[in-house]
């Protein structure tokens, strides 16, 4: 009986001991991560001063994102507009002012729609795309003899994809915002009797410009991130091809996750809300 | 100089590098020999700083490599050409940017008119049709191509050193012979020291002042190709019996 109550606690005894060894292995795996990519995003600080270097290869890396995704980003914030206009429309009783619908398509794709699926579908585009080209890079030594030549990946490689990301998904959102409020003034019209004056007097009662530099200042973020993480995968690549394809789909996970953790935080601490 | 000491690496639990000493004097060719997975790459790639050593000292023209500030580890890689196992050629670059990239001093490398010469000589160099090559992408080469491509890189900044991994393996025997005799022309006529990683011993006793052999994480033994053949190490004997009959050379 004693015998059996101590063996019992010596098995709890260890498998709690694994329980908290686990918890600690990966909360440090998890800090030295976090560290390593502090490191990565200091390191890329490192080679902006290489102007000349990396402004040609920014240049193309932004040409292939919004020549790649523009009419991408038109279509599915568009459909966005739509959908908030009809859904909109549904929930129309009538002690509502009509031109309060035009305040929401607006606010509704500049606050959040129009930003956040930009990013959500360039974090799938560019987070595949630079993991696979570096990933492949790594594991065909490409990276290693860039290095073995003294020049230094930050500047070839790094800082040209995260200032077009920075750069691209800002400008994307614009135009995200502009074609779902577009297509929404439009739907809204098909489904409610609104003028075009009641919307634009909705859209402009209630606007702030602050929302449009949210708008903005949020997909930075989105894109300074997607980038940067997108990037550390793709060079963070372990070796074979079964190792390009983990880094590929960790990219776009992981930068799908933080947007949305992003998202979220910076709302908190934009909004004031 | 290069002078390996005591150089450890492991990589998780697997011991690859186990203490190796290993020298290189100025002017020489060393041959660095060994059965494929002993960590010949990896010893190369402790050279030039691409991985760090866990412990042990390697020394490269008096400069401590692991210890180097990144401005200091960039100046000495630009004295150093390493053609990788398999060309490691920029595949969103043709061959004449590729090579170019391997001009490593800047202003040279902005020149246009010295910078077109200089790729067409080294493409020449390694056997290869300038006009032929120079425009096409590294998927559209063999890989034998690509592995000369790879030694016009290297050798397009006039390095004092080049380290060649594997330099003629998966080639011909003719193009084998040819980067064997452009390796042995360029330690005579530019004095450049090198270390060719290889498990080719015909090549390596035809290239090499000197020979060594690494096995199980360390360097068994380092000497001429004559004390190599006279050795009655049972690793070396092994060695060089498994891959040529050595009584043709004895001779
Ligand atoms: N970056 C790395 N990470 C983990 N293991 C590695 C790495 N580089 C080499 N290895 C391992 O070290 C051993 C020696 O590799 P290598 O130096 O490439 O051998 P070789 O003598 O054929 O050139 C191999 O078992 C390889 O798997
Ligand atoms: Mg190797």
């Amino acid at each position: 009986m004693t015998a059996a109550t101590g063996t019992l606690t010596r098995q709890n005894g260890n498998i709690l001991a694994r329980v908290v060894a686990g918890v600690g292995r990966s909360c440090t795996e998890i800090v030295a991560g976090l560290g390593r990519f502090g490191l990565f995003s200091l390191d890329m600080l490192r080679g902006l001063p290489e102007v000349r270097i990396w402004f040609p290869r920014f240049i193309v890396e932004a040409w292939n994102i919004g020549v790649g995704s523009f009419f991408l980003v038109l279509l599915i914030s568009g459909f966005a507009g739509a959908v908030t206009a009809l859904q909109t429309g549904y929930q129309f009783s009538g002690s509502i002012p009509y031109y309060v619908v035009g305040t929401l398509v607006v606010s509704s794709l500049i606050l959040e729609l129009g930003p956040v699926l930009t990013a959500l579908v360039l974090a799938g585009r560019i987070g595949a795309r630079y993991a696979a080209e570096l990933g492949t890079m790594r594991v065909t030594e490409q990276i290693d003899a860039l290095e073995s030549l003294g020049r230094a990946p930050s500047s070839h490689l790094i800082v040209p994809r995260v200032l077009a990301a920075l750069i691209m998904i800002p400008a994307l959102t614009v135009f995200a915002n502009a074609s779902g409020i577009m297509v929404g003034w439009w739907a809204v019209k098909q489904v409610l009797p609104v003028t075009n004056m009641d919307f634009t007097y909705g859209a402009q009662y209630y606007f702030r410009p602050w929302d449009a530099w949210y708008s903005l200042i949020k997909s930075f973020f989105f894109g300074g991130t997607i980038g940067l993480i997108s990037c550390y995968m793709g060079m963070n690549t372990k070796q074979g091809a079964e190792g390009v394809g983990k880094g590929t789909t960790g990219a776009v996970v992981t930068s799908t996750v933080i947007v949305l953790l992003l998202d979220t935080v910076l709302t908190k601490l934009l909004l004031n809300t | 100089m290069i002078e390996l000491r005591g150089v450890k690496k492991r990589f998780g639990s697997q011991v690859v590098l186990d203490g190796v000493d290993f020298d290189v004097r100025e002017g020489e060719t060393v041959a660095l020999l060994g059965p494929s997975g002993t960590g010949k790459s990896v010893l190369l790639k402790t050279v030039i700083g691409l991985i760090r050593p866990d412990a042990g000292q390697v020394i490269v023209d008096g400069k401590d490599v692991p210890h180097l500030k990144r401005a200091e580890l960039s100046e000495l890689r630009k004295t150093i050409g390493y053609v990788f196992q398999n060309g490691a050629l920029f595949d969103s670059l043709d061959v004449y940017e590729n090579v170019r990239l391997g001009i490593v001093d800047e202003s040279k490398f902005k020149d246009e008119k010295y910078a077109r010469e200089r790729v067409a000589q080294c493409i020449k160099l390694v056997n290869l049709q300038p006009d032929a090559v120079m425009s096409q992408f590294p998927a559209q080469l063999s890989g034998g191509m690509r592995k000369r491509v790879g030694i016009a890189r290297a050798i397009a900044g006039e390095p004092k050193y080049l380290l060649y991994d594997e330099p003629t393996s998966g080639l011909d025997p003719v193009n084998a012979d040819i980067i064997d005799a452009l390796v042995q022309r360029l330690d005579q006529e530019l004095g450049v020291t090198s270390v060719m990683v290889t498990h080719d011993v015909r090549g390596a006793f035809r290239v090499a002042n000197r020979l060594a052999l690494l096995s199980e994480g360390k360097v068994v033994m380092q000497g001429t190709p004559q004390e190599f053949l006279a050795s009655e190490h049972p690793k070396v004997k092994a060695f060089l019996e498994r891959d040529f009959d050595n009584t043709q050379f004895a001779a």
